[in-house]
């Protein structure tokens, strides 16, 4: 593999070729906020929050999808992609019914974590206030739609990692929700195999286990890394 | 099929002419007028008058003044009746034999038609689209012919480039470019893809051609086919065009019985079949990389580019897309040579250009005009203003995608860099006008709630704040909205604008933005006192804390 | 002078000023810079004039909730959304989710459906306001300077922001200062 040379934040950088500018942002130390990236399954481009800056394109490119180029100058971290992003994110919260009093993944939740490193200390637009269901109906786990933010990454992991297919998405703009098999009730479904994974995958409360209370939700993200990896490298580890 | 056979058929078809055709509209406008009944009695009345001989009652297609139909047209002489009904027939078939009908007539040289420049409305209204002959005798499939036996592929592509043809989906991407590079694209498989999911409110070109012509549609595609090196074709349309589906499907039967598609067209090496692919009613599955996936049996959602279609397109192939109209160009250009195409239209932006006049307009249809075309002309001469004699405010173009521009901008020139400078585009043809009655704010919250309803849901920007920019222009409208809101709605405009996934979200603040730049005094009118803003007179100054204290 | 400082109690658990009053010895600093002028620690029936800093706890949840919000964003110069349920609604909003009509579902459910004996509304001109229609965060309803959120904000952030107003600085909530739930 041939390797490129390139700059972000004024870091000169060297990258392998096909790496995305994500990755080459990671292994330099330089984070860029994510929200659908999830690392070991393929990526969509959908939350816009790793928008950057490349110098000569008019357009802001989502860092995980697009591949580092020879003398790339790259900015992550603009007053305007700082201000982009926490309308971003101000967006999600007033969408659905975000009351992280009362959510699980209070203090694990990746949604507040990046409020918070973006300085987000309330929501300009008025809250929407829509009308969602939890679907309780999994023997282990259970979906609250009113947490959901549409990343999909459970549907990606679902179908990537676990091969099983299970969830998907259905409507348009807004009224949008992931669902199960076709549209059934989570416990009804032929296809899921009971592993966990979407659970494990969620940035937010929306997928938990079942008896989870307030604040109680931590994730396992090594489980999922452990199966790529062995999957990719042919390598079982199991991460510290 | 060889060149020998179609031009024999083109005689045969010539030859079996009788001295006076009536051609009917049977475009879907006319046809929910009953024009099938029309045309029905006009044959009985030809029959009942012992005329079979001497008249032909032709279904054709579109004859673009859509506000009178139906439309029946006598040829030679050029009669144009309007708003027949089928009572009328009698009357009709009685004044060919000399005497003037009591039906309403218009005048086939008013400035509705006159003014037009047919290349890709050419055979509208002209010949008969079920019907492959009568295409073939209006000189069809013969450039097909003589690009597969006579050119190269890469002489294909370079008479496109000269041609100036940009992409008439709306965006005018360079068509001789964009064959070029799938063309170089590596790939033992690739495929054309025609777009046909015609979705702005308003817009009705690519629906007419194909209800029309759809004969040219797919020659132009077998010519790009070639050019590109694909040999698979999909035509991806729109369930509520039932008639155009049903038309192309008829069509591509007979040139498959031909051998003008199919394997070994006229008898050389090249193979090309289309299939036709039907929308499920999502607007966002006119945009290319969605409609790809919709046409692998996805879930119609884009996806960023890079890569582009030409590179990594269907089945992960390099794909041709191009619109329906832009296909329809082709054969045209290949008849009459590059050169010819390049001297219509202007500098930059060459041809024609259809548009769907319709709004506040005496006369709603189909026009097709010649490329920096004044939008006066268009709107005051051919479109004959608006009715009653009302003052033409604006006129929308490019429809959710495209802005409004005013009055006072009616000498601009219709190509692409012009109508871009106004902060509107050229779009796929829609063309509303507007007269001083509409509220500019209205058709900003319409144009928003399109968007909010057609967004896929993908990516927040375009799913969250569309439905918030909605719900802020909604606020204006009922005069419950102040200044601090105008400014959170144009900070989402410019959010939205920049940072969502694909075009529909990039382009759903122009409406909003286009009536903002034009129109701004009548969004402030409905603003309210900021009672309660930071100091209660209505400026959305944040007050410094270490001041107040 | 000192600081004419209010606070108020809107539709909320009093979660926020319970965590106020853990500022323990800072309280003690607190009294040296400013004046309680309203509060519901404090015995006071109206809203005064001229307040300098108002911590607002809760949501806007009712009538009375509105009007009074209405007099003291005329009456204070620098208002702070103290607490989740002021800076998002929190809990006292879910309501809203039901719709039109939800201010009347929950008051069949806790008053009628759920009673044991003597199922009535609690409906009282000029005792009982009026629930609204929809419960909303503070700045939703008036400009607000300020937010520090939290189910209840902690202590020490809460005297991170006081202090910053009070030392006249522009206050500015970072990091881990920043917590919402």
């Amino acid at each position: 593999m041939a390797a490129k040379t390139l700059t972000i934040d004024g870091k000169p950088i060297t990258a392998e070729e096909g790496a995305t500018v994500l990755q080459a942002a990671d292994e330099a130390g330089i984070r860029i906020p994510t929200l659908c990236h999830l690392d070991g399954v393929y990526d969509v481009g959908a939350c816009r929050l790793c928008l950057v800056e490349v110098a000569g394109t008019p357009k802001l490119l989502p860092a995980c999808t697009t591949k580092v180029a020879e003398g790339m100058d790259i900015n992550t971290d603009s007053e305007r992609l700082r201000k982009y992003r926490r309308m971003t994110l101000e967006l999600l919260f007033a969408e659905r019914n975000h009351v992280c009093s009362t959510c699980v993944a209070n203090g694990h939740c990746e949604l507040q974590t990046l409020g918070y490193s973006l300085g987000m200390d309330h929501v300009r637009y008025d809250y929407l206030f829509p009308k969602w269901s939890v679907d309780t109906t999994h023997r282990l786990f259970g979906m609250d739609h009113n947490r959901c933010i549409l990343c999909t990454r459970c549907v990606r992991v679902c179908w990537h990692i676990e091969g099983a297919g299970t969830k998907n998405v259905a409507g348009r703009g807004t009224k949008s929700h992931i669902i199960t098999d076709l549209n059934m009730p989570w416990g009804e479904s032929d296809s899921c195999t009971q592993c966990g994974k979407c659970v494990q995958a969620c940035p937010t409360g929306a997928l938990f286990h079942k008896g989870s209370t307030t604040g109680e939700m931590e994730r396992n993200r090594g489980k999922l890394e452990f199966i790529v990896t062995a999957r990719e490298k042919k390598q079982w580890i199991t991460p510290e | 099929m060889t060149l020998n056979d179609l031009l024999n058929l083109k005689t045969r078809e010539l030859s079996s002419r009788k001295k006076i055709t009536l051609r009917c509209c049977m475009a879907a406008g006319c046809m929910s007028s009953d024009a099938k009944g029309v045309k029905q009695q006009l044959e009985k009345a030809v029959t009942e008058s012992g005329l079979q001989d001497e008249v032909e009652v032709r279904g054709v297609g579109c004859m673009k003044l859509c506000c009178e139909g139906p439309l029946v047209q006598a040829e030679p002489n050029n009669t144009l009746y309007v708003k027949v009904t089928a009572e009328n027939a009698p009357a009709i078939i009685a004044a060919l034999k000399g005497g003037k009908a009591d039906v309403p007539q218009t005048d086939p040289n008013a400035a509705f038609f006159k003014k037009q420049l047919s290349i890709v409305l050419a055979n509208s209204g002209i010949i008969d689209p079920e019907r492959i002959e009568s295409y073939i005798a209006v000189d069809g499939y013969q450039a097909l012919h003589e690009v597969l036996t006579e050119t190269t592929p890469k002489e294909v592509v370079e008479t496109m480039v000269k041609s100036g043809l940009r992409g008439r989906g709306g965006a005018g991407f360079p068509t001789g470019l964009k064959w070029g590079t799938v063309a170089k694209s590596p790939g033992a498989k690739k495929y054309v893809v025609c777009n046909a999911d015609e979705g702005d409110p308003g817009a009705f070109m690519d629906r007419s051609v194909l209800e029309s012509d759809p004969h040219s549609v797919l020659e132009g595609m077998a010519i790009a086919a070639y050019a590109v090196g694909a040999d698979q074709g999909f035509i991806y349309v729109r369930a509520e065009y039932p008639l155009a589906i049903s038309r192309l499907q008829i069509a591509i039967k007979q040139a498959k019985q031909l051998g003008v598609l199919g394997s070994g067209i006229f008898e050389s090496p090249f193979n090309f079949n289309i299939d036709i692919r039907i929308g499920a009613g999502a607007f966002v599955c006119g945009e290319e990389t969605a409609l790809m996936a919709s046409v692998e049996g996805k879930r119609g959602t884009p996806r960023p580019r890079p890569p582009f279609p030409a590179e990594s397109g269907l089945y992960g192939c390099p794909t041709l897309i191009n619109n329906v109209e832009t296909f329809a160009n082709v054969p045209p250009i290949y008849r009459n040579g590059a050169e010819w195409f390049a001297g219509i239209g202007t500098e930059k932006s060459k041809g024609t250009k259809v548009f769907a006049l319709a709004g506040n307009i005496k006369n709603t249809g189909l026009i097709e005009v010649p490329m920096g075309t004044p939008l006066r002309t268009i709107v005051e001469e051919m479109g004959g203003g608006a009715p009653g004699g009302a003052a033409i405010k604006a006129v929308q173009t490019g429809g959710p995608s495209g802005g409004c521009i005013p009055a006072q901008h009616l000498d601009t020139p219709v190509d692409y860099e012009s109508l871009g400078k106004l902060g509107s585009i050229m779009g796929s043809g829609g063309m509303i006008v507007m007269d001083d009655s509409s509220n500019m704010v209205d058709v900003a919250r319409f144009f928003m709630e399109f968007c909010m309803d057609e967004s896929c849901g993908k990516c927040i920007p375009c799913r969250a704040g569309t439905v918030q920019m909605h719900n802020l222009l909604d606020k204006i409208l009922k005069r419950e909205a102040t200044a601090r809101d105008l400014a959170k709605l144009e900070e989402l405009c410019d959010m939205v604008k920049n940072t969502s996934l694909c075009g529909l979200g990039q382009t759903a603040p122009n409406p909003t933005l286009s009536t903002l730049r034009f129109f701004r005094k009548e969004y402030e009118e409905l603003l309210q006192p900021d009672t309660y803003g930071p100091r209660g007179n209505g400026e959305p100054k944040k007050q410094p804390a270490a001041a107040a204290i | 002078m000192k600081v004419r400082l209010a606070t108020v109690w809107f539709g909320g658990c009093s979660g926020c000023h319970m965590s106020f009053l853990d500022l323990d010895e800072f309280l003690l600093e607190l009294v040296d810079l400013v004046e309680i002028v309203y509060s519901p620690v404090v015995d006071m029936k109206e809203y005064p004039e001229n307040v300098d800093l108002c911590l607002i706890e809760g949501a806007i949840c009712n009538a009375d909730n509105l009007e009074l919000l209405h007099k003291i964003r005329a009456r204070t110069k620098v208002l702070v959304s103290f607490g989740d349920c002021a800076v998002t609604a929190n809990v006292p909003a879910m309501r809203n989710q039901f719709g039109l009509g939800n201010a009347e579902s929950v008051l069949q459910r806790a008053y009628i459906d759920s009673a044991h004996d003597n199922p009535r509304l609690p409906k009282e001109d000029g005792i009982v306001p009026p629930l609204l229609a929809r419960v909303m965060p503070v700045h939703e309803v008036v400009h607000v300077e300020h937010f520090l959120p939290g189910c209840p904000p902690h202590a020490a952030h809460i005297k991170a922001l006081v202090a910053q107003l009070l030392s006249g600085v522009e206050p500015k909530l970072e990091g881990k200062q920043i917590k919402f739930g």
